[in-house]
């Protein structure tokens, strides 16, 4: 168990980076608390499996540090590190039974067979496999190979982190869920910091205590998913969290309002900076609708279930907002109101207006 | 309700005269001579299993027979692991793949006798540039066309330069089908380069390996050209393999019978050893 710190990492696969394009990781600066459970989430490519393996010790960063416990193990072999790592596609050992596949990491390190036995029953009554033990391990299901690879991280007492790299990609649907609460219940009993890469919103917010919202080899923003619900740095979390996501609205500031499409707008509080791009940003499900306000043309109702997405156009601009009761025609004109705590301006990306004093 | 349609058969039906032309019914010619006797004048007598008595009875076959399987069994313990190495030696990706595969590929294109003639000259111990080498820069003494023993070095060193290469290339298939994660779980695991080997990436070339070795059994045990070409099957009867003595009995001699039943039992050998080894290799899997 350990606290995990990066410290300006920095990581190019160019051998001779010129500028911050050619970084695939750019300046990461992160502590991780020892037993938290975590999720990097971002979309393919935004660089969170590269942080993982560079945290694995399977790449060596172009620059900065990383720490566990605040020892530096930046050059350290995976083996060294004391770390697990569940990979997308499940891997096992095929000729190994799944018991053999257990202590497979404990006899590697030449740990005495009364303690391997002890271990390997413990973690397998755990995930729920002992009576698989002495069966084959490749002729498994995927989601039971996906335990067993979680089995041979969880079944060193030493470990200082497990990893997650997309675990679930391979698991049929109705199987997730329970994978899903097995991890988190997993969690709470071995209390090992856990970090958990997903580019799937779901799996992460249920996952996790906190996330870490990847965008271009960047990290946007590091809260609970409350928070990244709630009150997102940048337009990027906004959007890539909700569904649908945030509406990203192009706006020009005055004083401490928007004004959208020649429509004031009350913000959350006063802005700050100048010049750039800015835009509104306000979650469907805080735009709602009066008899006064912004005129809007309905342009689409979608039923999905529990509630309602309506497609509205303001002027040239669309937005989207989401209700559970008082469903407007499509075509039909309507006044939208937004709820002012939840309208913030965004300057390039950026969130840019304070939060009201409470 | 389900319809039962015997139409596709007809479908069938040119392959199966094509394959009757040039298979079953030469091959019926042999079992036919096998168990009658001649006398010119296309006149038979039946002759019952006394071939294959006769045969099987015989030191010539039984010898014949020994040497097949040593060259067999020699040529596979150096081919097998010697082609594991060099797959696992080969680089993954890069510039220098294409390179190894190409050459890797070269000793197979080459033809049977061209192979026999070039190790041929290359041995022969006054001109030849490795039996020169050998005897008047070394001073070893080695001649193949005298000694068994050179003879037989030579006979298997010239298959193993031509045949490594298919063992190579099936295992380098196989190995580079194992995703990366493979390699990094082992890592983290802490697995030893031999475990990561004997764990992973041999199970991963079990299929491969097994139709790498059923090949190189089957070419090797039924080989003729190449030491025909080499050595002739001497110094003596030294190098005389099964299909060698088998050409001497039918083409030489012009003893049909005997060469019938010979051949059947060379068949029969060779079937049964291919059989019994790919049932024991996925017996495994069927599990």
């Amino acid at each position: 168990m350990a606290q995990i710190k990066l410290s300006n990492l920095r990581h190019s696969y160019m051998p001779a980076p010129q500028g911050p394009e050619d970084y695939a990781l750019k300046e990461i600066d992160v502590t991780w608390r020892d037993g938290g459970a975590y999720a990097l989430l971002g979309p393919s490519g935004c660089g969170k499996s590269t942080l993982l393996n560079i945290i694995s010790g399977l790449l060596t960063p172009s620059e900065g540090q990383i720490l566990f416990d605040d020892r530096d193990v930046t050059t350290l072999p995976p083996d060294q590190r004391n770390i697990a790592q569940v990979f997308q596609f499940p891997v096992i050992y095929d000729t190994m039974t799944v018991g053999e596949n257990l202590a497979f990491p404990l006899k590697n390190r030449g740990v005495d067979p009364a303690t391997i036995k002890r271990r390997v029953d413990e973690i397998a009554e755990m995930l729920d496999v002992t009576d698989m033990l002495n069966t084959r391990a490749s002729g498994l299901s995927p989601d039971n190979k996906q335990k067993i690879s979680m089995g041979r991280g969880l079944v060193r007492d030493d470990v200082n982190a497990v990893m997650f790299d997309e675990p679930l990609t391979v698991i049929d649907p109705h199987l997730k869920w329970k994978l899903r609460s097995k991890l988190k219940e997993l969690h709470q009993r071995v209390k090992a910091t856990m970090i958990y890469v997903t580019h799937d919103q779901t799996e992460a917010l249920t996952f996790a205590d906190e996330v870490v919202v990847m965008q271009e080899g960047e990290v946007v923003q590091i809260g609970t998913p409350v928070e990244l619900f709630e009150r997102p740095q940048h337009t990027f979390v906004g959007h890539f969290i909700g569904s649908p996501g945030m509406n990203v609205l192009p706006c020009e500031t005055k004083g401490d309002r928007a004004v959208f499409e020649g429509h004031e707008v009350v913000l959350e509080g006063p802005t700050h900076g100048d010049g750039g791009r800015t835009d509104l940003g306000i979650r469907p499900e805080y735009v709602g609708f009066g008899d006064t306000g912004i005129p809007a043309h309905v342009t689409k109702v979608s039923d999905i279930g529990r509630h309602y997405v309506v497609s509205a156009m303001v002027g040239n601009t669309a937005l989207k907002a989401v209700t559970e009761h008082t469903v407007p025609e499509p075509g039909s004109q309507v006044f939208l109101q937004f709820k002012p705590e939840q309208s913030r301006v965004y300057r390039d990306g950026w969130i840019a207006t304070e939060e009201r004093a409470q | 309700m389900r319809t039962e349609n015997q139409k596709a058969w007809f479908f069938v039906l040119p392959v199966l005269a094509l394959v009757a032309f040039n298979a079953l019914v030469p091959m019926m010619t042999v079992v036919n001579y096998s168990v009658q006797e001649t006398f010119g004048n296309n006149q038979f007598f039946w002759e019952g299993l006394g071939w294959f008595e006769q045969i099987l009875r015989s030191d010539r076959f039984q010898a014949a027979l020994g040497r097949q399987f040593l060259f067999t069994f020699m040529i596979l313990l150096i081919e097998v692991p010697l082609g594991i190495i060099v797959a696992l030696s080969m680089p993954r990706k890069g510039f220098w793949v294409p390179v190894c595969l190409v050459l890797m590929a070269l000793p197979m294109l080459i033809p049977w006798n061209v192979v026999g003639s070039m190790w041929n000259i290359f041995t022969l111990p006054k001109i030849g540039l490795m039996g020169y080498f050998l005897n008047d820069v070394l001073g070893i003494n080695y001649d193949m066309t005298q000694q068994p023993l050179s003879a037989w070095i030579t006979v298997i060193v010239m298959d193993v330069w031509h045949w490594t290469s298919l063992v190579v290339l099936l295992c380098y298939a196989g190995l580079v089908s194992i995703p990366d994660a493979y390699y990094q779980a082992a890592k983290i695991d802490g697995a030893s380069p031999w475990s990561v080997f004997r764990y992973i990436q041999l199970p991963k070339m079990k299929t491969v390996l097994t139709i790498a070795v059923l090949l190189r059994f089957m070419d090797s045990f039924n080989i003729y050209t190449e030491p025909f070409v080499l050595t002739g099957g001497g110094p003596g009867n030294s190098t005389t393999l099964l299909s060698i003595d088998l050409v001497k009995i039918a083409l030489g001699q012009f003893d049909l019978g005997p060469a019938a039943a010979m051949s059947l039992i060379y068949f029969a050998i060779t079937l049964l050893v291919s059989w019994v080894f790919y049932t024991l290799m996925t017996k495994d899997d069927a599990q």
